[in-house]
């Protein structure tokens, strides 16, 4: 059985659930292979062979994370021609995306991203994606090279599987286009310690209607409730209440959680593109002919400064907590 | 320092996208077309730049004959010339083949210092041209950008990241993709509506830049639509008002369903 390469997401060792659910889905088309660029193997290790991973491939010199993603398309299009793998996976990150773009090229391969879903028929990789904000369902094939697939975190459920997790030392010697452009810094401004925002069940996103920084407090704590992570409308961000890294949207993330809580989110369309696909949408806004409204399972007309408080003590109550 | 900015004309952001049942290739006629909205952050910057380090600035667009009017949008707002590649063979290109078009668009341009582009096309919404078109032309590809600055032949971004942001530098010529943070686009003034009418486009087929039209559009693509179908329609939810008892009324019904879905 082919190889299926699959990109190992991680901070220092500790494996993002994402990759769990690219092993699951690698093992459906064949043999899942991690590959792992960085430091921190040992720890991901058990991780990595309870979701199946029979080989990982350890790439571990500094030098492949000092330079933006080229690196680590260099080191994939490496393997692809050593082992001929069936597929490549990657999670929709920015930097996921970015790196099977230039693999894609490397390899001569077709790139499809964002899948929600993956199939392997006789040899044929069929990916779902839903485009157009949900709207449209379309089943993509790569009809040349080897596919190469990013997958949109949430989208499948990650299944236990018992794989050997062998480690296999790899390295790339790097062109001059590869190290073209160098990272000289990296600066976290992150201040939350909840649930990753593109990966959490549950998320609950403040928008204008929050009125300020301080009142980010009430969105947090009805996410504290809920074990949920908070997210934020470009509004809120570019006002400064609440980080970047936070926004949900186009230009934000696409988060895809089982329930998404809107409060004073108006639902542009911009917003909408990062939240359409969640499975239950509730929103809570003053505002009768908000857009947000049109999309909801439940709708709230109502003051949040008064209605997020209030859930926040009953979410409480029940579930028997402080 | 001369600078080009690859610009996209998408349907209008609103407007209902839907693919076109006999190619599955997206329906333009159904719906109203504008320049992608991150494109215009990217000419933004390129002006901006242009401002302090002179050059000239091209608008670059692959796009079918109705793109001309996103092409001159771009130039009133104020680039020098354009760029335009429109052949019927381009149909259905998917995002392999657009970058090797805009790459070699880009080689018949001389001594360019800059590329710049938007993160992400609001239609198709993958953000691989700009990190392919750095691979094709062997350029430091600089991406995701909310601050960019040059400084002789030096190029520092600093590019959005999950966590906060990551500052990478790299050397002229490079490639630069911009997210809607860096800067606020202005919009085209009367004059420069006026004079972008007599500002000169050049257009080109694909053959005309080396390219087989066998190897883009549909038959070139190097990937398929297998098939596609509605998502079912989400069915409408429950909107509850405050009926005079006040917020205490309206947090229990809203528990009451998070319960019914067993998320408390
Ligand atoms: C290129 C581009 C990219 C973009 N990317 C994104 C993106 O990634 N993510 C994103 O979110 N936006 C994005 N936007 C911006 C988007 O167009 C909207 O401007 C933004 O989403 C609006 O945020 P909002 O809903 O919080 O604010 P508003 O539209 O101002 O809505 C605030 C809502 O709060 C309600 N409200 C006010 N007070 C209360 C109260 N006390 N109780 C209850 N409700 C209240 C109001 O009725 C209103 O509906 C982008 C725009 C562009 C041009
Ligand atoms: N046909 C095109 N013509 C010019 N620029 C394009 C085209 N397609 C994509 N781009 C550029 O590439 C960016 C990212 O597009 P995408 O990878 O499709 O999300 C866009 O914001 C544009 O700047």
């Amino acid at each position: 059985m082919a190889e299926v390469l699959i990109l190992v997401e991680h901070a220092d060792g500790e494996v993002k659930k994402v990759t769990g659910e690219l092993l699951t889905l690698a093992a459906r088309v064949g043999e899942p292979s991690a590959v792992f660029v960085g430091d921190g193997f040992d720890t991901a290790r058990a991780t990595l062979a309870a979701h199946g991973a029979v080989k990982v491939y350890v790439a571990d010199d500094p030098e492949l994370s000092a330079y933006l993603v080229a690196p680590v398309a260099e080191l994939l299009s490496a393997l692809v021609t050593e082992v001929s793998p069936a597929a490549v996976l990657l999670a929709s990150s920015a930097a996921g995306k970015e790196i099977a773009a230039r693999l894609a090229v490397k390899s001569g391969s077709g790139v499809l991203t964002d899948a929600t879903d993956l199939s392997a028929d006789s040899g044929t990789v069929t990916a779902e994606q839903q485009v157009f904000g949900g709207s449209t369902v379309v089943r993509s094939a790569v009809t040349r090279g080897t596919p190469v697939v990013t997958v949109r975190p949430n989208s499948v459920a990650a299944v236990q599987a018992t794989g050997a997790a062998e480690r296999v030392e790899v390295s790339v010697e790097l062109t001059a286009t590869a190290t073209a452009a160098r990272i000289t810094d990296r600066v976290v401004e992150d201040r939350a310690e909840r649930p990753e925002l593109s990966e959490a069940a549950i998320v609950v996103s403040g928008g204008r209607g929050v009125g300020s920084g301080e009142n980010f407090t009430v969105i947090e704590a009805l996410a504290d409730a809920l074990g949920a992570a908070v997210g934020a409308s470009r509004a809120a961000t570019d006002a400064g209440w609440y980080p970047h890294q936070h926004q949900v949207g186009q230009t934000g993330k696409t988060v895809s959680p089982q329930l998404y809580v809107a409060a004073g989110i108006s639902g542009a369309i911009q917003h909408r593109a990062g939240m359409q696909t969640s499975k239950t949408i509730v929103a809570i806004n003053k505002d009768p002919d908000a857009p947000i409204f049109e999309l909801v399972d439940f709708g709230v007309v109502g003051d949040l400064h008064q209605v997020v408080p209030a859930l926040t003590e009953k979410v409480r109550a029940r579930k028997g907590g402080p | 320092m001369n600078i080009v900015v690859c610009v996209k004309q998408v349907p209008d952001t609103w407007s209902e996208k839907r693919l076109d049942p006999e190619d599955s290739t997206l329906d333009r006629e159904a719906t109203d077309p504008v320049m992608n909205e991150m494109d215009e952050y990217a000419v933004e910057e390129a002006l901006r730049l242009q401002e302090t380090h002179g050059g000239e600035v091209t608008i670059l667009c692959m796009g079918p004959d109705s793109a001309t009017q996103t092409v001159r949008k771009a130039l009133s707002m104020g680039g020098d010339r354009a760029v335009h590649v429109v052949d019927d063979a381009l149909h259905g290109s998917d995002a392999v083949a657009t970058s090797l078009v805009l790459a070699r668009a880009i080689e018949t341009i001389d001594a360019v210092d800059l590329v710049l582009l938007g993160s992400e096309s609001s239609d198709a919404r993958m953000s691989v041209v700009p990190a392919m078109l750095a691979e094709r032309l062997g350029r430091a590809q600089l991406t995701f950008a909310k601050e960019v600055t040059v400084d002789g032949p030096t190029v520092t971004i600093k590019r959005l990241t999950d966590d906060g942001y990551q500052v990478v530098e790299g050397t002229t010529p490079a490639v630069v993709s911009v997210v809607e943070k860096i800067n606020e686009p202005r919009y085209p003034s009367f004059k420069g509506i006026m004079s972008a009418k007599k500002k000169p486009v050049q257009t080109y087929a694909v053959a005309d830049l080396g390219i087989d039209p066998g190897e883009v559009g549909l038959s070139g693509a190097w990937t398929s639509v297998e098939s596609f179908e509605l998502a079912p329609p989400r069915e409408s939810g429950r909107v509850v008002t405050d009926d005079g008892n006040g917020a205490d009324r309206l947090a229990e019904k809203l528990v009451e369903f998070l319960a019914s879905k067993k998320f408390v």
